[in-house]
């Protein structure tokens, strides 16, 4: 019998993995997708909120504020992208800057420090807001990462240490036994103590295979534009507009990568695999946009995506125990700022384990993740000297982002490693510049081909059957077997 | 740090019709860097014919008309670095490269030819709504897979663009086995060569859908079909056009664009238009002793016309390599109405070579019967009648030197349309 | 008497011909030069097409070799063509020009490799 069942590999399911690693448990993470961190973690505006937007004495205010303060470390010991390059939100007429000062309360009652900018100010810092703005409020805590590295990270440290991963394994039932759990998936059934409800939009269905309904997820959709890196600087902070009920509105923000993000959306969708991006969508985006910042290049728009933020209907985080069930553990409802509380959350899932099964810290945890050799970054020395050892570092694979084999190679072989065109992406960018794959992807399906050791025609975009290639032509037709 | 007198950036048409002339010139001292495991470029993949007719006088496939340059580099001995890429250029000519074998190297040009060719515009680019799934490529990538590797990547296949490489493509899958169900083009005449309508899309029976755009893509893993819907003058879709298609593949040939981020690295001056380097008459860039030719300077539709180019360009490199360097400020071009856009955007008439003013230029709309006027600082100088004019088709202007022979000012070409009788 | 629409394509003009076919004349109308008649002419008598294709090469990084039809062959026969050609595996060294299928189909035309891959 297992100690506990971690379902969902976002980052609630990602940074809980990795506290539980800590301790002397037996572990097993449950992934639906043919990856970790493939549904809300992977299209989100990337932000490391301040914490002084939720409304006080909230889940959301108490653990936004508290995750905001232990990220810098967690970034340094999993070698991930991290930047504190604080928020900037806009008035742009003289109700919003009411809100502001309404905001500036808040933000001492959540104990966030901010600073309101005059006009001056707030264009000395930031030359390309919209020529309407009369006021800002600047939060300097507020930082950018980069999501679905982190979770990445998170999940590959936690099997270093020891936990265990299954990917395409949907939970389907949840049996409370005298014991613990049975939980079943399409991939096998396990036995476990403790179960620990990560999954996302899904997480109210989860959560009524064993329990009692308490609440509902209702996805709400976000849409989003990204610019190339060579107009990266157009903003230096992230910039809010004055928030709405609905929702801290569309931003405009630069990624720890260099490209400008815009969006997103917030739209109630019944389909919880609803992530089209729309006409009127992107449309909406822009418009919003141009109302907090000049000039936007939207010539430079290199990709859209969309994804869904599982909110709840209680409107807060459920971090709690089921009443009706224990030992079942919900992490629901995680809508912003589940990103920059998701530290705090497992800090305190690891204190709902620990008044059901005694909790003893491993020996020899190693909380240290050394992240990829990105070739880019390093100086013409480094350059030089890496491919003499690992001559694969000398072959660029993305030119757009100059990553090379070396790198490609090393996200396939670790723990969580792409199995994927989409995992190598994720990882170490190939795809994600201006041609967005078109030369790079050849390339890149013959290194997982290899890799894997299996057909190149077997080499998957991103789920099982999502297979790049239909048919090889001229040998009769072998003709792609659909799983 | 070893210094050449030529650095080629690019072993595709334009880089190789360069070196060769550039050693015809007497000039042997270059180094061609080549990002892909053999010289040729894009031909390599364009295994059609349609190239050559005029550098040859011979009709040849794309792989045909590469071989003919590389025998010459392969017997002048001219030497080459294959997978190898460039990753930096500096405005004094430094190169920046690297390669599994030699590893990471710093080399200088005395002069340095930038022939890197363009890339395809993207899904993200034209922001595509629906789903992102598998099977979403742009035309140039399929090609690849398919005559480069010989594989599929749909049998039920959707194209959005009618260009030349979505018209190509829709051919080539239907001989290797594949049902194209149609082709559809945003404007209301097609972007590509009249020859590719009437081999690709007639011969084949497969419909050409004008003024249409794809509005959604359907599917969760892979593609599974798309919304076509007709559209109007200003591009936007007119609602109850909607059309469903399913397929497993929809490609898109949708735009090349200048692959010039190096070029920008080196400070180059890049005009706006052609999203290419603002050259002169010697194909110089802004950078002295930087030129460039071929698709990297503005998108072209017959590799003659690069070869053609690509020489100007070597014997640029020749003259500035002597100290040959002109003495006048030089004409700058402008296009007129009805013009989309002028290559060579400056002029040193005292520096051409010959009897003529090459310009090359593309018109902005498709027109019949109509007459291009070049003037100089508004005084017509020169008229030519043209029956048919396409954006798709470059068109090639040589104006008698004598006419223009001035040391600076303003020449445009625009288009005048016939009077109504 | 028969009538076709046909667009020429032997220069960028494309202009739009009308053939007619009375017994055994044929006249072409539409042309703006000579050389449309021509081609009105055989397009509708006996169309040809130049055929582009690959053939499988046993190599693991140069897997196809690109090949063309030295002449053209009847339009009506480019699939059986496409299925001759397919029928081939080839070795390296290959050079350009080399025949691949000698008198494809007995129509007089040769397939020919595009490309040297050594």
């Amino acid at each position: 019998m297992l100690d506990v069942i971690v379902i969902g590999t976002g980052i609630s399911g990602s940074f809980v993995a990795r506290e539980l690693a800590g301790f002397n448990l037996k572990v097993l993470v449950l992934e639906k997708n043919n990856d970790v961190s493939n549904e809300a973690t992977m299209a989100n505006s990337a932000i490391i909120h301040s914490g002084y937007d939720p409304i006080p004495g909230t889940n959301k205010a108490r653990y936004n504020v508290l995750g905001n303060a232990m990220y810098k470390k967690v970034c340094e010991e999993l070698d991930c992208s991290y930047k504190q390059i604080g928020s900037l939100t806009v008035a742009i007429d003289d109700e919003q800057v009411e809100t502001l000062k309404e905001l500036e309360k808040r933000s001492a009652i959540n104990k966030v420090q901010v600073q309101m900018l005059s006009r001056e100010e707030a264009f000395a810092i930031e030359p390309n807001l919209a020529k309407s703005t009369k006021a800002a409020l600047l939060a300097p805590s507020a930082a950018i990462v980069y999501p679905w590295e982190l979770a990445i990270a998170l999940i590959e440290n936690a099997m270093d240490n020891g936990v265990e991963l299954k990917l395409n394994s949907k939970v389907t039932a949840i049996e409370k036994m005298e014991e613990g759990f049975k939980v079943v998936t399409d991939n096998g059934e396990y036995l476990s103590k403790l179960v620990i409800n990560c999954a996302g939009v899904y997480a109210d269905e989860i959560h009524n295979m064993v329990a009692a309904k308490t609440f509902e997820i209702i996805p709400r959709r976000g849409q989003y534009f990204v610019l190339d890196k060579t107009v990266g600087r157009h903003v230096n902070h992230v910039i809010f507009p004055c928030p709405s009920k609905m929702s801290k509105g569309v931003l405009v923000t630069p990624t720890t990568h260099g490209n400008i993000l815009l969006g997103p959306t917030s739209e109630v969708v019944a389909d919880k695999e609803g992530i089209q991006t729309t006409m009127k969508g992107l449309e909406f985006v822009r418009d919003h946009a141009n109302t907090i910042v000049e000039n936007i290049p939207y010539h430079k728009v290199i990709r859209s995506f969309a994804g869904l933020r599982p909110s709840s209907d209680l409107h807060d985080f459920i971090i709690e125990e089921a009443k009706d069930v224990e030992g079942f553990i919900d992490v629901a409802g995680i809508e912003s700022p589940g990103l920059a509380s998701a530290p705090a959350i497992a800090i305190e899932v690891i204190r709902l384990v620990g008044t059901r099964i005694e909790l003893n810290r491993k020996d020899g945890f190693n909380p240290i993740r050394k992240g990829y050799i990105t070739f880019a970054e390093l100086n013409a020395e480094e350059k030089e000297a890496i491919i003499k050892v690992n001559p694969m570092y000398g072959q660029i694979v993305c030119r757009c982002e100059t990553v090379t084999e070396g790198e490609i190679v090393d996200c396939i072989r670790r723990n969580a490693g792409a199995t994927t065109v989409k995992g190598v992406k994720k990882r170490v960018r190939p795809g994600m510049g201006r041609c967005q794959g078109g030369f790079c992807e050849p390339l890149v399906i013959e290194i997982l081909a290899r890799e894997l050791d299996i057909d190149i025609m077997d080499v998957n975009y991103d789920s099982i059957g999502s297979n790049v290639l239909v048919e090889e032509t001229k040998i009769g037709g072998r003709s792609h077997e659909r799983i | 740090m070893r210094e050449y007198d030529v650095i080629i950036i690019g072993g595709g048409p334009a880089g190789l019709a360069a070196a060769v002339e550039i050693y015809k010139e007497g000039v042997t001292d270059i180094l061609i860097i080549e990002r892909d495991i053999q010289l040729g470029g894009i031909l390599q993949q364009c295994i059609h014919n349609g190239f050559g007719l005029h550098e040859f006088k011979e009709e040849l496939t794309g792989p045909e008309y590469a071989q003919r340059f590389i025998d010459q580099i392969r017997e002048l001995k001219i030497p080459y670095k294959l997978n190898t890429t460039v990753l930096d250029i500096t405005k004094d000519k430094e190169i920046h490269i690297i390669n599994s074998i030699d590893g990471y190297k710093m080399i200088k040009g005395k002069t340095i030819v930038l022939a890197m060719g363009c890339r395809e515009r993207t899904s993200g680019a034209i922001s595509l709504p629906g789903t992102r799934p598998a099977g979403v490529i742009t035309a140039g990538t399929a090609q690849y897979y398919l005559n480069m590797k010989g594989y599929l990547v749909g049998k039920k296949v959707f194209i959005l663009g009618s260009g030349d490489i979505g018209l190509i493509m829709a051919r080539r899958m239907t001989l290797e086995g594949a049902l194209v169900l149609g082709v559809a083009e945003l404007l209301p005449f097609s972007g590509g060569l009249t020859r590719n309508i009437v081999q690709c899309l007639h011969d084949f029976d497969i419909p050409l859908y004008l003024s249409h755009t794809v509005v959604e893509v359907k599917g969760k893993d892979r593609i599974e079909g798309i919304t076509l819907m007709e559209v109007d003058r200003n591009k936007q879709p007119i609602p109850g056009t909607e059309q469903e298609f399913e397929c497993d593949a929809l490609l898109l040939s949708v735009g090349l664009i200048p692959d010039n981020e190096l070029s920008e690295n080196a400070e180059i001056a890049i005009h706006r238009r052609t999203n290419g380097p603002i050259v002169n008459e010697q194909m110089e860039t802004s950078v002295e002793g930087i030129f460039a030719c071929g698709n990297v300077l503005h998108v072209h539709d017959l590799v003659d016309f690069v070869s053609a180019e690509s020489r100007r360009a070597g014997r640029g490199v020749v003259r500035y390599l002597k100290g040959e360097k002109s003495h006048c400020i030089g004409i700058e071009t402008m296009n007129g109405s009805g013009v989309s856009y002028i290559v060579p955007q400056r002029m040193h008439v005292d520096e051409i070579e010959g009897k003529y003013a090459e310009v090359f230029l593309r018109s902005t709309d498709v027109y019949h019967d109509v007459t291009l006027v070049v003037k100089l600082d508004g005084k017509e100088v020169k008229r030519f009648k043209k029956p048919h004019l396409a954006p798709a088709e470059m068109e090639h202007l040589k104006i008698d030197k004598e006419l223009i022979n001035v040391a600076s000012g303003t020449l445009s070409v625009e288009v005048e349309l016939k009077e109504a009788n | 008497m028969k009538e076709w629409d046909v667009i020429c394509i032997v220069c960028p003009r494309g202009c739009r011909l009308k053939v007619s076919k009375d017994k055994d004349e044929i006249s072409v109308t539409g042309n703006q030069c000579i050389r449309g008649v021509a081609y009105g002419v055989k397009e509708v008598t006996n169309p040809t097409r130049v055929v582009t294709s690959t053939v499988k090469v046993n190599h693991p990084v140069h897997r196809r070799m690109p090949v063309v039809t030295k002449g053209s062959v009847p339009k009506d026969r480019i699939f059986d063509v496409m299925k001759e050609i397919n029928k081939i595996q080839l070795d390296l060294p290959i050079y350009v020009g080399d025949i691949i299928i000698e008198n494809v189909l007995n129509t007089g035309v040769n397939v020919v490799a595009s490309r040297t891959i050594e």
